[in-house]
């Protein structure tokens, strides 16, 4: 009984403290100390919030570089990867279908790399790899009517090294990148 | 796999290594009640605890009163926490206007965060208020860690003391695990992952026009300070469905690495907490090693298998259920770290694994998580194989096992036994009960030996509390709710009271001086022998469920056969 009491004082007492003190006191530090990571990482145009740079968006026009094939279809209500097995004759077909249409899209450019192919875990996979951005470079620049070695350079300067030199893999985010080819031919 | 791969898995060792004297040191005055550093910014807290919850903090207590309230203390969280939940509509800082979560998914959700293992049946980002996340799931996130903390000092006195029949104060070793331990580790990380990306905010969901024009809803939320508690405690569930791969959860390559070391970072530790207690501080190195070197073996053959060409899809390293800025390297880095720990974080999808990788992620669980295994847990469960090995090096010279110390008797190997095999056992009844039920296999969404893998993997994850999953499984049925609650609510406490009673059972004992024929154990010879035990028990329990999920799934793979 003295237990049952100390059990049910000590879990409201940690309720209040770690499950509002903390998470309100933390909030508040990292709204002063990094707001915009905080809040979401949004981009925002014309004062529209239009994205996060960490949340991938479906792009599907043959003028803006395309990511990588989602499983949810970049719906974040809820995120996740399809959970297929590899053996999964599913897995098979659609990846066959996309090679398909990737190849299709891109009669120049050669093999498709694979993680344009497969879809990430989140579904919400912000990037592509270097090469998944250079292999789309030529239909891009075809439907934009642009000088395939501007975007070419365009491309190049989105590459993100692995971070502090090591960490992870290069990578180019999408979004950014199709937010900079909107604003190269706003310029022109 | 590349160099960078290679010198940042080595950097990861390196910086493990070197942190587990200095946390591991810093737990010891903490857990003895010394005065620290911490003492005088923290000890506030501690004193609040105290006095809110009546709480005489000098008072000790035999095993069996320690586990009562350790019991009591788990049922009333599960209460609230079922409570909670099912009420969330009625309650603030609920801005999506969620629906109460029925009563079996509640319950799952209780019993699985309250046992430290953190299985998700549902989709954190469409079924959890602000409020439930912080204030029941969080929470737990500290407190079931402390929990494992406390009974693994708990054991820790047990072997230290002599003829002395209590063991510590619950209250007292949760609540300095917790305010000491946990909370200021939990807010320097919760920094550093903000600064990575990973969001920590009240607003609620935004809606946004992507640049094609089609709307997008972005959810939001205190993630940050429940992530970096969800990875530091080896809790593992993610304040979002897809977990540590969200971008949001784990935003770049550097909150991933950091990620990684946090899991491991206190039940390493503890080896040295465990052995400067003791007084035979070589031996907690030899079973810090024992643990590396399984660690590193087991990731080393895991990426083989992943980086080993698939002839069904024509590729290695298939990024299918992966992050483009993780990567192979990461994924597979990541999930053996995860399944080592008792973590259950994911940021691959382990469904999507080649077959081989998923089976070793399902390996390092059945082994019992003892490979660092779980904050407290790891440790106390690979004390249970230690004692094991000494008792069997004991008969084969046919002498009373000593250890440490203290004689090894019938009453601490039948303890010792039983939290072996309960979850052994329990992995083993619920995935062969699964298989002969329609209601059971109706969830599963991969067919052939992976279906089965989705099953064997969703009871091991839940019996060794670790919590990943094969997330093909719709496990959010009644079915599924019940039965891993029961079988997570078995893994946890089925070995817990048997610890804490050879803890009262080995604290009674007179100290008997170590003599020739005593075997030692911070030997390499002892480290070997205990390798050769978690292995042997580990394989002969679970090499025939292997066989049938991953192990045939390979040679289909091999063959270039689909399913």
């Amino acid at each position: 009984m003295k237990h049952l009491l100390a059990a049910i004082r000590i879990n409201i007492f940690f309720m209040i403290f770690l499950g509002l003190g903390y998470p309100l006191v933390m909030t508040v530090i990292s709204n002063g100390l990094f707001q915009d990571k905080a809040d979401g990482s949004i981009i925002s145009m014309d004062g529209k919030a239009m994205g996060s740079s960490l949340i991938g968006q479906k792009f599907e026009k043959a003028e803006y570089f395309w990511p990588r094939p989602s499983a949810i279809d970049y719906n974040p209500l809820p995120s996740g990867g399809s959970n297929l097995s590899l053996q999964s004759e599913n897995l098979k077909r659609v990846v066959e279908e996309r090679k398909r249409r990737l190849t299709a899209a891109h009669p120049e450019s050669g093999e498709p790399p694979q993680d344009l192919l497969f879809t990430s875990a989140s579904g919400l996979d912000p990037h592509i790899s270097p090469a998944a951005a250079r292999y789309q470079i030529l239909r891009v620049a075809k439907a934009r009517l642009l000088d395939p070695l501007k975007v070419t350079a365009l491309v190049e300067r989105h590459i993100e090294a692995r971070q502090w030199g090591g960490f992870g893999e290069p990578t180019v985010n999408v979004l950014k990148l199709n937010i900079a080819l909107d604003g190269m031919q706003e310029v022109k | 796999m590349g160099l960078a791969d290679i010198l940042q898995f080595l950097l990861f060792i390196i910086l493990l290594t070197a942190l587990t004297p200095l946390l591991g040191g810093l737990m010891v005055k903490i857990f003895e009640g010394q005065k620290n550093f911490l003492s005088k910014p923290l000890g506030w807290i501690e004193r609040l605890a105290y006095r809110f919850a009546g709480i005489d903090a000098s008072y000790e207590m035999t095993w069996k009163e320690y586990a009562t309230s350790l019991m009591i203390f788990n049922i009333v969280g599960i209460v609230v926490v079922t409570m909670f939940q099912m009420i969330q509509w009625h309650l603030p800082l609920n801005p999506q206007g969620l629906t109460g979560v029925s009563w079996h998914s509640a319950l799952n959700t209780a019993v699985s965060f309250i046992t430290n293992t953190n299985w998700q049946g549902y989709s954190g980002e469409v079924t959890m208020s602000y409020l439930t996340q912080m204030m029941t799931l969080a929470v737990q996130n500290f407190v079931s860690a402390a929990v494992g903390m406390a009974v693994v000092i708990a054991l820790t006195r047990g072997i230290a003391r002599r003829s002395s029949r209590m063991i510590g104060n619950f209250w007292v070793d949760m609540t300095r695990g917790t305010v000491y331990v946990l909370l200021p580790l939990a807010v320097i990380f919760t920094l550093i992952l903000v600064g990575q990306g990973v969001v920590q905010t009240f607003l609620p969901y935004l809606e946004v026009v992507t640049l094609e024009g089609l709307k997008q809803i972005i959810p939001l939320g205190p993630a940050a300070s429940q992530i970096a508690i969800k990875m530091l405690g080896t809790n593992g569930g993610g304040f979002f469905n897809s977990n540590s791969s969200h971008p949001f959860e784990n935003a770049t390559a550097l909150s991933n690495f950091l990620q990684m070391l946090s899991i491991f970072l206190i039940p390493a530790a503890l080896t040295y907490t465990y052995g400067t207690i003791t007084h035979a501080r070589k031996h907690g190195w030899v079973i810090f090693s024992v643990m590396l070197a399984l660690f590193v073996v087991f990731t080393s053959l895991s990426l083989v298998s992943e980086y080993t060409f698939n002839p069904v899809l024509g590729y290695a390293g298939v990024m299918e259920g992966k992050e483009v800025r993780f990567g192979v390297f990461n994924s597979v880095f990541f999930s053996s770290v995860t399944t080592s720990a008792s973590c259950g974080a994911v940021n691959a999808m382990h469904s999507s694994l080649s077959p081989l990788s998923g089976g070793i992620a399902m390996l390092n669980m059945m082994l019992g998580e003892i490979i660092f295994g779980g904050v407290g847990a790891g440790l106390y469960g690979v004390l249970l194989f230690v004692l094991l090995t000494v008792f069997i090096a004991g008969l084969m010279v046919g002498r009373t096992p000593e250890y440490l110390g203290k004689k090894i008797e019938a009453p601490e190997m039948t303890m010792v036994i039983l939290a072996i095999l309960a979850p052994c056992a329990t992995v083993l009844i619920g995935t062969g009960i699964s298989v002969v039920t329609p209601t059971a296999l109706s969830s599963l969404a991969n067919k052939g030996p992976h279906g089965f893998s989705e099953i064997l993997y969703a009871f091991t994850s839940a019996a060794a509390n670790n919590g990943s999953a094969f997330a093909g499984l719709n496990a959010n049925t009644i079915y599924y709710n019940l039965m891993l609650a029961l079988v997570m609510f078995i893994g946890r406490f089925a070995v817990i009271v048997p610890v804490l009673a050879v803890a009262g059972s080995l604290a009674n004992r007179k100290y008997s001086p170590p003599s020739s024929g005593t075997f030692e154990v911070d030997s390499v010879l002892f480290g070997i022998l205990l390798v050769g035990v978690i292995l042997i028990v580990g394989a002969l329990t679970f090499l025939p469920g292997l066989s049938l999920g991953p192990i045939v799934e390979h040679l289909m793979m091999i063959k270039g056969q689909t399913f």
